[in-house]
């Protein structure tokens, strides 16, 4: 037993060398409830490394001559102690301590952003009172301090909306609306996934999460709004219309309204495309329209392979420019 | 305290003497006790050759279930080890997609459903007689059919791996994904094939509670019971509770997938919320249903290496029955994170943390036994120690993880998967092998190598933690459960390779202690007898043991017998207990009351028959071909299994003996034949019923589920069934109940013919009801693929139908069988069984119709 302790003891301290930090962590918060979360599981974490210490001394000290005062009747309280009441008194500490955390959240906040989880992307909208909603795919900016609110759904399957460093999961299911407000406490990148299994490519479904001060974040919605200015009608956009892209994809402020697969009208700013699993630079963008299925297994958009590659260039090259 | 001082005055007032010994009894000669040891070989002998097949003795059946289970761990722990090679690096592919949804899913279902409920049930079934003192289970028939169901279902679900066409949803098969998304067959096989299991599990229990309640030698009054057939009790009746709504569920499922009835269909009135609560109403105590029995073998272990009676029996059971309470009331922390009001939040998370304190009384009962006793080194203790490390540490993320704020960010995480295997490996697994290693001499005469054992510990001791530890970590960094990989720059890297590392050395130490188990010991010598001076009744069994377990079946009156009553052994193998021989040429053994244990009846055993295995083949029929669209087929072979199973009971149940009364020794005559509540058979059915009896009211909680989230409910755009109709096809039923309570009375009073007209009578009424029900959803036209309101009402008037069927089959059986003169005034076991069933029917009519045509006219 001795040594089973000391075994389990050196583990978490060459674990802690590999550190908390990530883009997803939950225990490197950015946001007011990720923060809370994450105090209580240090305390948590750490009362229950102090609970299983004692008890494994408890037992070895069980099987040892020290024991010998222990007669049957102490015996007895202890386990009514050690088994019935201090874990009462403790459950109940945390369970009022925690409770009370779960009250609802305030008055509905302004910044109102819909999620939906669609087969295997992150439809993301906008909507701010009075004007028309800003979509956009696999990306959310907030400002830092904001309350915003998340209203999330699908569509189809269930999937689970997660932003690890700001807050706790959400489930998205389909005929259901579920509400998640987020305070994020500062500035920086950070990475959301979906965490309910939901098929071949629930690996690949991810999300890039930018907070932003709010100067900067009413900038980017701005542009955002904006129709796209194209570059003309170029090559790319008739390779674009030529093959159906606009069948799927929308392009605000052109003919262009599909509405399947993601918007594309800011395509080009985003910081990630193939949802959260590949950068955002001309090249990926070659690769993915040759071989989506090769990044995103069971991925509802065909692969162009049959298109030359030099059409494809264009077209990729094309996208790079939506900005 | 009362109790607790009871429990030690128990020990130190212990009845030295074999208690109601008799004295005065003349010692019996040697050729004598021969003779009678050769009957009871003869009539418990096993058949060899290709009829070996046909055995059903529990220590032969028992046998099978242990290695078919193993073998099924091993399997699935293969699945387990591909997964962690899979993720062992970044952007691996090592596995496809595809692949690895399909190993990842069967490693959970396999490990589940094919390894840790059954291996329970086949310690169970190998064990009860000689914990309880009795010469075999009551249903011997019964537990091969379970065995032949569980290794047929295991193997096609099994199978279906090599033929790409395993499920690939996760083990919890949430829709739609799962009815919508998912062709294939995968769903299909996972819904039937496992079904299909339940079936075995199901039938496991009743076997197992009627063993406990109603075969205990003679004396072992209930408060005197070993702390495992406790235990057993509380599971098996969890498994009555839990499995039926996963079995109700599991119809629903299938249902839309075959049928498109829309239950979990959200665009079609249905929710995919309804699945999860079914699933997880079985799928919480189903965790629970693992741990205890494990518990149970560390309660048996424990004291034998303490050299001391358990600390704190009454707190044992107490907080085993609690636990077995208290883990229905949890499943919603599963979905904290589905969007239920924080009212019901607060609700489970208190409830969930609740259940911390009875498993911290039980593992401090353990920790109190060992320091009031001088603890003996050995394997057995070692992975208990073991065990009790590990398990300690996942209750303790386990009272983490159900605090509603820290779930929403772990849960499906790694630190989730880190949390269970804790929780199952330390609370399953390690007993287990430890239970494995401290009975292995009574299984098979020899024991296993202490050296060995220390290696394979160590093994999986160490690898189990440099596996798992780093997990909580991987969770906490993000990482989502059931992804077939990850990208690099995450902080997963290092995690997940040390994992996989900590996975193999953990194979290791798996294979070291299969290797112990399986290499060849012809050259060892057999075990000494009660190698580990154990207290508990089954350790007087001979080694090698005998077919029929015990030379004569003791009197008891304590909880260590070995220990407590030091003449036991001596007088049992003098065969001056009871039934010392098999005089009349049948396999018997006692049935006793169920709380003072105090004899009621000499009961005939059923023998070998192929009857189970033929049967269970059938049955396997039933449940597989629908997968493959054979639904004719399927039919066929439904009353092929009908067939079988009712042959099977006109032939060896309920048979009217030649004598009436035997004589048990030691002074003690019993009647071979009861009915009523006195009889095993009775309490089967009554136990089947209240499974049968939580599928149903599993399908009335979906119709109310439907009208918590629908407004108005039934929507007024869809048909009903109407008033009229149920209601008279409640009328007939009642009326057929009431001819089946009439046949009863006319045959205590022995008038045939009287009791034949009520019975056909009652057969009669049983088709008009039928048809009666059948009419109400056919005049109104209703469609249940464009709702999920008729879809509902329509499983319901199916179960009930399908229910009222099976009645009418017993009242043809009974009035076929008071016809051959195999019912009489005196032998009316098939009657009062059939009545039994009626009374559940009567019930589960009342109820549907009151739910799908009073309720919708009172609330409109």
């Amino acid at each position: 037993m001795a040594r089973a302790g000391l075994l389990l003891g050196s583990l978490p301290a060459s674990l802690l060398v590999t550190g908390c930090e990530g883009p997803q962590s939950a225990l490197m918060p950015a946001g007011e409830n990720a923060q809370r979360i994450a105090t209580l599981t240090f305390w948590m974490a750490g009362t229950a490394l102090i609970i299983w210490l004692l008890v494994m001394v408890l037992a070895v000290l069980a099987t040892t001559n020290w024991k010998r005062s222990w007669r049957l009747p102490r015996l007895i309280t202890g386990i009514g102690i050690a088994g019935g009441l201090l874990p009462a008194v403790l459950l109940g500490a945390l369970l009022g301590y925690s409770l009370p955390l779960l009250r609802n959240d305030g008055p509905a906040p302004a910044l109102r952003i819909e999620v939906t989880g669609e087969r295997w992307w992150w439809r993301v909208r906008y909507v701010a009172p009075g004007g028309m909603p800003v979509e956009l795919a696999n990306e959310i900016r907030l400002p830092a301090g904001v309350t915003a609110e998340f209203l999330l759904s699908s569509p189809e399957i269930i999937h689970s909306f997660w932003i690890p460093s700001l807050a706790g999961k959400v489930d998205m299911i389909p005929g259901r609306v579920n509400r998640l407000h987020i305070t994020p406490t500062h500035t920086g990148s950070f990475r959301g996934v979906c965490a309910e299994f939901c098929g071949s490519a629930h690996a690949q479904m991810a999300f890039a999460v930018e907070v932003m001060t709010p100067d900067a974040f009413q900038q980017w919605l701005a542009a955002q709004a904006a129709p796209v200015v194209p570059e003309g009608h170029g090559a790319g956009e008739r390779a674009f219309a030529a093959n159906g892209c606009g069948g799927c994809h929308a392009i605000r402020g052109s003919e262009h309204r599909g509405s399947i697969g993601p918007d594309l009208t800011h395509v080009g700013s985003r910081l990630t495309i193939a949802a959260g699993t590949r950068s955002n630079d001309v090249p990926e963008l070659h690769r993915w329209l040759a071989a989506t299925e090769a990044v995103k297994p069971g991925v509802r958009m065909p692969s162009y392979s049959m298109l030359p590659e030099t059409e494809l260039a264009v077209l990729a090259a094309w996208l790079g420019t939506l900005e | 305290m009362n109790i607790l001082e009871g429990d030690t005055a128990q020990f130190e007032g212990l009845p030295d003497e074999f208690p109601g010994g008799d004295a005065d009894r003349p010692q019996e000669n040697a050729g004598h006790r021969a003779e009678q040891r050769a009957q009871l070989h003869r009539v418990w002998r096993s058949p060899s050759g290709w009829r070996a097949l046909s055995d059903v003795q529990n220590s032969i059946v028992g046998r099978w279930y242990l290695t078919a289970s193993l073998l099924f761990f091993l399997f699935a722990g293969v699945l387990g080890l591909l997964v962690r090679v899979q993720l062992a690096v970044p952007n691996n592919n090592f596995l496809s997609p595809a692949a690895y949804n399909e190993v990842f899913t069967m490693h959970g279902t396999v490990m589940m459903f094919l390894f840790a409920v059954p291996i329970f049930e086949a310690f169970s079934i190998l064990l009860l007689p000689a914990f309880t003192g009795s010469r075999e289970l009551p249903f011997p028939r019964l537990s091969a059919y379970g065995f032949w169901c569980f290794l047929i279902g295991g193997l096609f679900v099994c199978g279906s791996l090599f033929f790409d066409a395993a499920p690939n949803g996760g083990w919890f098969m949430y829709p739609p994904l799962t009815t919508a998304y998912e062709p294939g067959l995968g769903a299909d096989i996972w819904l039937l094939g496992l079904s299909f299991i339940e079936v075995s599990s199901i039938a496991a229990a009743v076997e197992l509670i009627v063993g406990v309640l109603k075969c205990r030698a003679p004396g072992m009054r209930i408060n005197l019971m070993p702390l495992y057939a406790w235990y057993l009790l509380v599971v098996a009746a969890m498994i009555l509770f839990a499995f039926p709504p996963l079995i109700a569920g599991d119809l629903l499922f299938e249902l839309e997938r075959a049928l498109h009835w829309p239950f979990f269909d959200a665009s079609r009135g249905g929710d995919p919320l309804l699945w999860q609560h079914l699933f997880w109403i079985f799928g919480h105590p189903e965790v629970y249903i693992i741990f205890l029995p494990s518990v149970a073998l560390v309660a048996m272990i424990v004291p034998t290496f303490a050299r001391h009676p358990i600390v704190g029996y009454s707190w044992v059971v107490l907080s085993a029955v609690g636990t077995g309470f208290l883990s229905f009331g949890l499943w919603v922390h599963h979905m904290y994170t589905t969007g239920v009001p924080n009212l019901s939040l607060a609700f489970f998370s208190a409830a969930s943390e609740a259940v911390a304190i009875p498993t911290a009384v039980q593992i401090f009962c353990f920790i109190a036994t060992v320091a009031a006793g001088r603890v003996v080194r050995s394997v057995p203790m070692l992975f208990v120690a073991g065990a009790l490390a590990i398990f300690v540490l996942g209750g303790l993320t386990g009272v983490m993880v159900a605090i509603v704020p820290f779930d929403t960010q772990v849960h499906d995480s790694y630190f989730v998967v880190a949390h269970l295997h804790y929780v199952l490996i330390g609370g399953m697994l390690f007993p287990l092998v430890a239970a494995l290693y401290y009975y292995h001499p009574l299984i098979t005469a020899k024991r296993l190598s202490e050296r060995l054992g220390r290696i394979a510990f160590w093994l999986m001791f160490a690898g189990f933690n440099i596996a798992f530890l780093p997990m909580h970590l991987t969770g906490l960094k993000g990482m989502p459960r059931r992804v077939q990989t990850y990208d690099t720059g995450l902080g997963f890297d290092t995690l997940n390779l040390v994992s996989t590392l900590g996975a193999f050395v953990l194979a290791a130490g798996v294979a070291v202690w299969v290797w112990d188990l399986i290499r060849p010991k012809q050259r060892q010598s057999h075990s000494a007898r009660n190698p580990w001076n154990a207290g508990t009744l089954e350790w007087l069994s001979d080694i090698p043991g005998e077919p029929y377990g015990l030379r004569s079946i003791p009197d008891i009156g304590s909880r260590y017998p070995l220990w407590q009553q030091p003449q036991l052994m001596r007088e049992v193998d003098e065969g001056r207990g009871y039934l010392a021989d098999a005089d009349e040429g049948f396999r018997e053994t006692l049935v006793t009351s169920p709380v003072d244990a105090v004899p009621e009846q000499c009961l005939r055993v059923p023998g070998v028959s192929f009857m189970p295995m033929i049967a269970a083949l059938f049955t396997g029929g039933l449940f597989i071909l629908p997968v493959f669209k054979a639904y004719t087929a399927a039919g066929f072979s439904g009353l092929a299994a009908l067939a079988t199973i009712l042959h099977w009971l006109w032939t060896g149940t309920a048979q009217i003996p030649k004598t009436a009364d035997r004589d048990v020794g030691r002074g003690l005559t019993l009647p071979n034949y009861v009915s009523g509540p006195k009889a095993v058979g009775w309490w089967a059915m009554l136990i089947t019923m209240i499974g049968d009896m939580t599928a149903f009211l599993s399908l009335i909680f979906g119709y109310f589920f439907f009208w918590t989230i629908h407004l108005p409910f039934p929507p007024v755009d869809q048909a009903g069934p109407g008033l009229l109709w149920p209601l008279l096809g409640l009328a007939l039923l009642l009326m057929a109940w009431g001819g089946v309570r009439l046949a009863l009375r006319f045959n205590r009073l022995d008038r045939g013919p009287a009791v034949c007209a009520m019975l056909a009578a009652a057969c009669g009424l049983t088709v008009l009801g039928l048809a009666a029900l059948a009419a109400g959803p056919l005049v109104y036209r209703m469609d249940p693929v464009s709702h999920a309101y008729p879809a509902i009402v329509l499983a319901l008037l199916l179960w009930l139908a399908a229910h009222a069927l099976v009645g009418m089959v017993m009242q043809g059986y009974c009035l076929a069988r008071r016809l051959a003169g195999r019912i009489t005034a005196t032998h009316d076991a098939d009657l009062r069984n059939v009545l039994l069933y009626w009374h559940f029917l009567a019930f589960t009519a009342v109820v549907t119709v009151a739910t799908i045509a009073v309720f919708p006219a009172l609330s409109r």
